[in-house]
């Protein structure tokens, strides 16, 4: 009792430093300024969600009503996103975002149209090479969370261990088995889940991860199913980069049958369908960046080419510690927390991990989004990720991981 | 010896009756009256569900599809594509050929001109290329029109399922050369085609950017208008359509009819895959043909096959396609709130043909069969 209490203390007082940050500096938004929000997506799928939010969250801070923001809900990632653009524009936005990635090339169509009105694709990558001067990315430094996540389920499996629940099963010869549900093999998954994988390890050593992929952003049962195979090959913690409760709910029955294993969602809060088997999820806290964005825009400025902003905006964060985590589990988030704010850890440390046994020094990562390897990203003893462009880059396979279906 | 009760046969309230010919001032009459009612239910349904002012609804709907020069230009770039496809369903369904296979034809289409795009945009001056694309389009859309024509004539296979099967492949078929395209690997998508280029784009003309969308669908209408109604073939295609048996008689070869008008049909709906990829999207993906193949039919039968009469009726349903999107962004409205307001529509414009063609005889009051019979 006294742990849920200065648990639910502590994600109070995280909650109300998040909100006065936000709502420091004063603004103001002209009342005909209109905002336009192109969503794969609506109310009822998690991913879109956590963007409405945002949009809506900044939008009160900013003290703009609602006709000023006009929605496009399920606009799926072909000519029909150019033609919401379009009618945006229409209806006299001045900047338009997109939430999906592949809206991004719809949008540049528009942005080529319309040089008036600024255009923003989310998790975007080609805003730098477009030449265009309204046209936008923007990405949160989620791997940053993930990290912190993987370090919550690396508590709970030093737990596990501790406590000896883990059995031979739970093994890969001296290495404990992990399981990751990844949606496509882009580097903005194999970014998360090396991020994740890096936060386990930096408490639990002897670790390895399986990755296998379901090729959609959102399959509750194809999610569930890969978690189910990865459950019956003893992974005992499973993570997801896919927008589901498949995952989740899986592992809470496999859970009720008595199996020992746990589950690290996305996005958003598991407890709802797992109250005993979720740890945490890695969430994006968009409504940091549909602020900043609305304001510069709203005041005449230029809102950045490529925006990545982690835990130093509090762009990112982990939702409210499951019951199952491990005792001591949020005084060892708030120090990672303040080591990443403070850069004294860095997630793609290349000292904590190697490539074919090796540890790297260079890595040309594509960059320009052309899809092949040109700009090197390691310095300084460390993969720049996010640093110089806002969509994730990072797309080293790592020792340790194995993805069991990338063709 | 049965001892049935002398009971007097009722006549039925309602007898349904099928018309006379009915002038075309009576039809159109009709169908207008169909549509008020429509926007009559739809009004108490719109005030009943969101307590919005009907009117101003109704108004938005209209700025949605002609409010801006830009809007309008969507709007006729959506009409466009649609009447392009009935006019491709339109000789198949004279014949009474059931080709529900035009969304498979358009994707193929549509895939013919993407791989030319992808593959021939930079090694081809602009005017071979639009002529490679232009042929590879109709040559897909054919073969898919055909495929099902000659199993019909030689086997007499079923063409409604075989048509719509056809679809299924089509499908996939997009599918995979979605995935042998996607930009970047991964995505499943295969983004604005040739976007630092614009190789194989329709280019402005008179400074508008579908302007060649219209003038070539524009075109394929008169040519259609004249095929049907004024040449040998066309004439062939609607006996053949009245019945097989007199077409035979006729001396008229019915398998090779079949076979040519389902050529015929499948190569424009080709064509419009062409239009819709090199015209207007851009891009190529399963929802290029985005359900045109289907609402094509209804815009078909209810233009009876008329050219003219189906830039009416494409009108309208891309203006209701527009004006539906209009409401549900600008009031905030689910999606499928238009999509019920649409269907309420169409459903009356349907629901006008009846009347035009049966009209309903009400049984009359006992008052009025004794006043009758008393003269």
């Amino acid at each position: 009792m006294k742990k849920l209490l200065s648990i639910l203390c502590a994600a109070v007082l995280l909650a109300t430093l998040v909100i006065t940050c936000v709502s420091c500096g004063g603004s103001s938004v002209s009342a005909d300024f209109k905002v336009g929000a192109i969503l794969i997506g609506d109310e009822n799928e998690g991913y879109t969600y956590a963007h409405i939010n945002g949009i809506r969250t900044a939008a009160k801070e900013l003290g703009m009503s609602d006709d000023q923001i006009i929605w496009k809900y399920t606009v799926p990632e072909d000519e029909k996103c150019y033609d919401a653009a379009i009618d945006l524009v229409e209806q006299g936005c001045s900047v338009i975002f997109s939430n999906s990635y592949g809206h991004q090339s719809h949008m540049k169509q528009a942005a080529q149209e319309c040089p008036d009105v600024t255009f923003v694709a989310m998790t975007g990558d080609q805003a730098a090479t477009s030449g265009l001067s309204n046209y936008k990315n923007a990405f949160t430094g989620v791997y940053q969370s993930r990290y912190v996540a993987g370090v919550v389920a690396g508590m709970k499996l030093a737990e596990l261990v501790a406590d000896g629940k883990l059995t031979d099963a739970n093994y890969d010869g001296d290495n404990i088995k992990l399981g990751y549900v990844g949606a496509y093999p882009y580097a903005e998954v194999v970014s998360g889940f090396t991020a994740y994988y890096l936060g386990v390890k930096s408490v639990v050593e002897n670790v390895t991860m399986q990755v296998t992929y379901t090729n959609s952003w959102f399959d509750i049962i194809a999610e569930g199913t890969v978690a189910e195979a990865l459950a019956a090959d003893g992974c005992v913690i499973i993570s997801q980069h896919a927008d589901s409760t498949g995952a989740p709910a899986a592992v809470q029955a496999l859970q009720d049958k008595g199996q020992v294993i746990y589950c690290v969602g996305y996005n958003v809060d598991m407890l709802s369908v797992a109250p005993n088997a979720a740890l945490t999820s890695p969430t994006n806290t968009w409504a940091v960046y549909y602020k900043y964005a609305i304001e510069t825009a709203a005041n005449g400025g230029t809102i950045d080419t490529n925006w990545a902003k982690g835990y130093e905006a509090d762009a990112v964060g982990i939702t409210a510690l499951g019951s199952a985590c491990a005792a001591g589990t949020q005084e060892k988030v708030d120090e990672v927390v303040k080591g990443l704010k403070d850069g004294s850890i860095k997630v793609f440390d290349t000292s904590k991990f190697t490539v074919g046994g090796a540890t790297l020094t260079e890595y040309l990562a594509d960059v320009d989004g052309d899809f092949a390897p040109d700009t090197n990203a390691i310095w300084d003893g460390y993969f720049h990720e996010s640093e110089m462009r806002s969509a994730p880059y990072f797309d080293i396979r790592i020792d340790g991981i194995v993805e069991n279906n990338n063709n | 010896m049965s001892h049935l009760p002398q009971t007097h046969k009722k006549e039925p309230l309602v007898r349904i009756v099928k018309r006379d010919a009915v002038s075309a001032k009576k039809a159109w009459g009709i169908r207008i009256i169909g549509l008020l009612c429509a926007l009559v239910v739809c009004a108490v349904l719109i005030f009943a569900l969101t307590k919005l002012n009907p009117i101003s609804v109704y108004t938005s709907m209209f700025r949605g599809a002609f409010g801006t020069a830009r809007r309008s230009w969507q709007t006729i770039r959506d009409a466009m594509m649609l009447l392009c496809v009935s006019l491709g369903l339109a000789p198949a369904f004279m014949m009474r050929f059931w080709n529900i296979g035009a969304e498979g034809q358009i994707l193929v289409g549509g895939v013919a001109t993407a791989g030319c795009m992808i593959y021939l945009g930079d090694k081809m001056p602009t005017p071979l290329l639009f002529v490679v694309m232009f042929a590879a389009s109709i040559l897909a859309g054919a073969l898919w029109g055909f495929v099902p024509a000659f199993f019909k004539a030689k086997f007499g296979t079923n063409e409604t399922l075989f048509t719509l099967m056809m679809n299924y492949i089509a499908i996939q078929l997009t599918s995979y050369f979605v995935a042998l395209w996607e930009k970047p690997f991964g995505s499943n998508t295969v983004g604005i085609i040739n976007d630092r280029t614009n190789a194989g784009w329709f280019r402005p003309l008179f400074g508008q950017q579908y302007g060649w969308n219209v003038v070539i669908v524009l075109l394929i209408t008169i040519g259609m208008y004249f095929y049907l109604r004024h040449s040998k073939q066309g004439y062939e295609i609607q006996v053949v359509g009245e019945s097989e048996n007199t077409a035979r008689y006729a001396g008229i070869n019915v398998r090779r009819v079949i076979m040519r008008t389902m050529i015929i049909s499948g190569s424009i709906c080709g064509l419009s895959g062409f239009i819709a990829v090199a015209g207007a999207g851009h891009t190529i993906s399963v929802s290029t043909a985005g359900g045109r193949g289907f609402t094509a039919i209804i815009v078909a039968w209810l233009s009876k096959f008329n050219p003219f009469v189906m830039i009416i009726f494409s009108f309208l349903l891309a203006f209701l396609d527009k004006g539906a999107a209009e409401i549900a962004s600008k009031f905030n409205l689910n999606d499928h709130v238009s999509s019920i307001l649409k269907g309420i529509i169409l459903f009356f414009v349907l629901g006008s043909e009846f009347f035009i063609t049966y009209k309903l005889i009400f049984r009359k009051s006992e008052k009025e069969i004794a006043a009758k019979e008393e003269k």
